[in-house]
């Protein structure tokens, strides 16, 4: 008893001189260290948000301008004498019309315009007026002649695109001091270019060419579109779904209901595992040794880049799949073999479609890194200049294409200023992709997952 | 297991897909980035005026487009190498073991290469002379090799502002890079007496010409111009080595500096005044010129007075015209495979 008491009292003897109420300072320490650590997570989650604020301000100022384009609108008289000197109409001898023989065409036809107008500007001539259209123009009016051929002769109506310079200055990245320095366009010119808007035939309009028109080269940035990037990503992704689904799942299956558990299946699951953690550039080396070089696929294909993002996507997709079938209850396996069911039709009949959210989930992050990967792309000669739309499935597969995170890699790396706002806006439709497939992804995940 | 079995039988699917392939009939284009604008150029114009498909033009580098070249005949080889420098033997002899025998060599025009500084900066005139002793580890002082330590411009030579040396060249990777050591750096070296001592000490090759110092006033650059302008953009004082072409499309931005008293610009190139140039190049397969659709057209039409010509387009863009035009379009009419190396 005595011993017991003595310990009450050493015990309460320790707490001599603090109380419970009173906050002592080694807990004063441990809640500064807690406070500071909080206020670190809060910093850091403050630091990313401001980061994320920062690029996609800088993305967004610079990119959303190239969803607008500067056109000038104006007669064009397809002069029969100098685009058909036999007045047949044959197409053979149409084919052989060259930009150069339409290009004078164009200048004559904004001559008569701006005569006809009142439009003129000290020390703009004819030749300096018509550097206000862009380069494409002559090919825009060649393509017009080829498809509808009587037509020559008559005076037609066209929506020429604006030059870049021209385009730039309406959009704040040209302005009257860079144009005095800059050899491409003169202050001059862009006070034509004012007067033309007066005049109501120069105007501003949606881009809807900057997702259908090809690449175009470094003296047209005007003309330059994402149409076969976003045409050449779309082929990839349909290459990737089609053999990374399928095959993804059925290793999965396997590895998880029926693989034996030994040494082999184990070595299977770390590689699987490590395979997931491999740089993307080896997939672009091994695709390249393998399906360019071994099997002899066409360079810039899809079927090439589909192929090798299978390759990187798959790991992922095996992955979730294994996750997403694990989770369902093994009960659920039981009931469908105890009242008879063979392995087979408990996996098909109940466990897979239990699992199909996961999976789909799976899918989707994985094809949408994909989506977003350039490194491979490089070294499988993707990482082109293409103008040409791929064909239609399946022989479009082993047309040359573009991809869109490659278009921005290219365009980044082009002299004229204009291809900066290009390549942002490539960004901008990239990442509304990308959110796309993962908006998707929750959505799947939040409606259709259960939890047991 | 059944991973590998998966990935087997994909391989064969793809291989039965692509014996059902249909022959190619775009031209496909490898090489150097320097030439790549150049070539989508006339790329872009021959796919609009002719009936065949725009041709496919890659970037990658001078010589992994020389190497592509020389993998072999065939549809899934490329049809011509874009090079900003010559061909050297070892290319030919690899052609030449993967039975590619004939190589046409097709010079475009030449690329100047200037030095330009942020507009608002203070202008220069260099000479050889000034980049080498501004740049070089060890400069002649006295009629001795000492290592280098100016400053500033000012103290490389009285006449040059007085702003700190910091430059933007080239990485050793890029074409542009030999040019830079070859005709500035070794003329500079060549014009201070510092190759002589070199060879006096037993550098045979005056190889210590173009060793550049590593106190950070020398930056290489690997990326490529648009790199090199974001970095004088935020780095006012410095000065970096651009192509005219670059050059010619930022002049709001950047400011040039002359060379030797020479302002560089497609005419001053052109008639040799202006001394940092180069040509460039493309090579042609012979044994695709009658299987690829276009492409005999496609070469004809490059080397043609409307686009290679002084008026043409890529003159527009920077190119210097070739004086010798005239012969090349012969040779490429004659499909005059190139001559041996001297």
């Amino acid at each position: 008893m005595t011993e017991v008491t003595a310990d009450i009292a050493t015990a309460t003897g320790r707490l001599d001189g603090r109380s419970l109420f009173k906050v002592g300072e080694r807990t004063r320490k441990r809640q500064a260290a807690e406070r500071r650590f909080r206020m670190m997570g809060l910093a850091a989650v403050i630091f990313s948000i401001l980061a994320l604020i920062g690029l996609m301000t800088s993305i967004l100022s610079n990119g959303l301008s190239s969803f607008r384009q500067t056109y000038v609108t104006m007669d064009i008289h397809l002069d029969a004498a100098k685009l058909d000197k036999q007045g047949n109409r044959n197409p053979a001898d149409l084919e052989k019309i060259t930009t150069f023989t339409i290009q004078p065409l164009i200048q004559s036809a904004l001559q008569k315009t701006m005569q006809e107008r009142g439009i003129s500007v000290d020390g703009v001539n004819a030749k300096k007026a018509v550097e206000l259209i862009s380069k494409e123009a002559p090919a825009q009016l060649r393509r017009f002649i080829l498809e509808n051929p009587q037509v020559i002769g008559t005076t037609v109506s066209f929506d020429l695109l604006a030059s870049g310079r021209i385009d730039g200055y309406y959009k704040g990245r040209v302005t009257m001091e860079s144009a005095a320095l800059d050899r491409n366009i003169s202050p001059e010119q862009l006070m034509l270019a004012d007067k033309f808007k007066q005049a109501g035939i120069l105007e501003s309009r949606f881009n809807w060419a900057f997702f259908t028109a090809p690449d175009a080269s470094d003296t047209r940035p005007e003309a330059a579109g994402l149409g076969v990037a976003i045409l050449g990503s779309a082929y990839m992704m349909l290459i990737v779904l089609v053999l990374a689904l399928p095959i993804g799942v059925a290793a999965s299956i396997y590895l998880e209901e029926f693989a034996p558990q030994n040494r082999w299946t184990d070595l299977i699951e770390v590689n699987i595992a490590n395979l997931a953690a491999v740089p993307s550039i080896v997939f672009g080396i091994l695709g390249l040794a393998i399906f360019i070089n071994f099997v002899g696929l066409p360079q810039s294909a899809p079927i090439v880049g589909g192929l090798v993002l299978t390759l990187m996507t798959l790991p992922t997709i095996i992955i979730a799949t294994r996750a997403a079938l694990k989770a369902v209850p093994p009960s659920i396996n039981d009931a469908a073999l105890g009242i008879g069911a063979s392995k087979m039709q408990a996996i098909f009949h109940h466990i897979l479609p239990l699992a199909a959210p996961g999976i789909l989930t799976g899918t989707i992050i994985g094809l949408a890194q994909a989506l977003g990967e350039t490194a491979p792309l490089l070294l499988i000669g993707m990482v082109a200049f293409v103008r040409e739309y791929p064909g239609a499935p399946p022989e479009g597969f082993f047309d040359p294409a573009s991809a869109l995170p490659v278009q921005v890699y290219n365009w980044t790396q082009r002299g004229d200023p204009a291809f900066v706002e290009r390549a942002s806006g490539a960004i901008i439709v990239l990442l509304i992709f990308l959110v796309v497939m993962n908006a998707i992804a929750i959505l799947l995940r939040r409606r259709f997952e259960r939890r047991w | 297991m059944n991973a590998i079995k998966f990935a087997a039988a994909a391989l064969v699917a793809s291989t039965a897909f692509a014996g059902a392939a249909i022959a190619r009939d775009q031209i496909q284009i490898a090489g150097s980035s320097t030439v790549l604008p150049y070539a989508s150029i006339v790329a872009e114009a021959f796919g609009e005026n002719f009936s065949f498909p725009t041709p496919v033009v890659e970037s990658g580098g001078s010589g992994a487009g020389r190497k592509k070249l020389c993998e072999g005949v065939g549809e899934n080889t490329i049809d011509i190498a874009n090079s900003s420098s010559r061909i050297k033997q070892s290319d030919i002899d690899l052609c030449a073991s993967n039975g590619v025998a004939e190589i046409q060599e097709v010079r475009i025009g030449y690329d100047g290469i200037v030095f330009a500084s942020d507009i608002n900066g203070a202008s220069f005139a260099f000479t050889p002379a000034d980049w080498y002793n501004a740049l070089a580890a060890k400069v002649m002082k006295d009629g001795a090799l000492v290592d280098n330590t100016a400053k500033t411009w000012a103290d490389v030579n009285p006449d040059l502002p007085a702003q700190d040396i910091l430059a933007f060249i080239p990485g050793t990777k890029h074409g542009t890079r030999e040019v830079f050591d070859v005709k500035v750096l070794e003329a500079g070296c060549e014009a201070t007496g510092a190759e002589e001592t070199f060879k006096a000490a037993g550098d045979e090759k005056a190889k210590g010409c173009t060793a550049l110092r590593t106190d950070g006033v020398s930056v290489d650059i690997d990326g490529d111009y648009t790199e090199t302008l974001a970095r004088i953009d935020a780095n006012k004082n410095a000065i970096g080595v651009f192509g005219l072409s670059f050059y010619e499309n930022n002049t709001d931005k950047l400011q040039v500096a002359t060379m030797s008293g020479v302002n560089p610009s497609t005419e001053t190139i052109a008639s040799g005044e202006y001394p940092v140039s180069r040509p460039l190049y493309f090579y042609v397969k012979n044994a695709h010129l009658d299987v690829i659709p276009g492409l005999q057209e496609y070469i004809e039409f490059f080397v043609s007075d409307e686009i290679a010509g002084p008026d043409g387009p890529l003159a527009a863009y920077g190119l210097v015209s070739d004086p010798e035009l005239a012969k090349t379009q012969e040779m490429v009419k004659n499909r005059t495979p190139m001559a041996a190396l001297n």
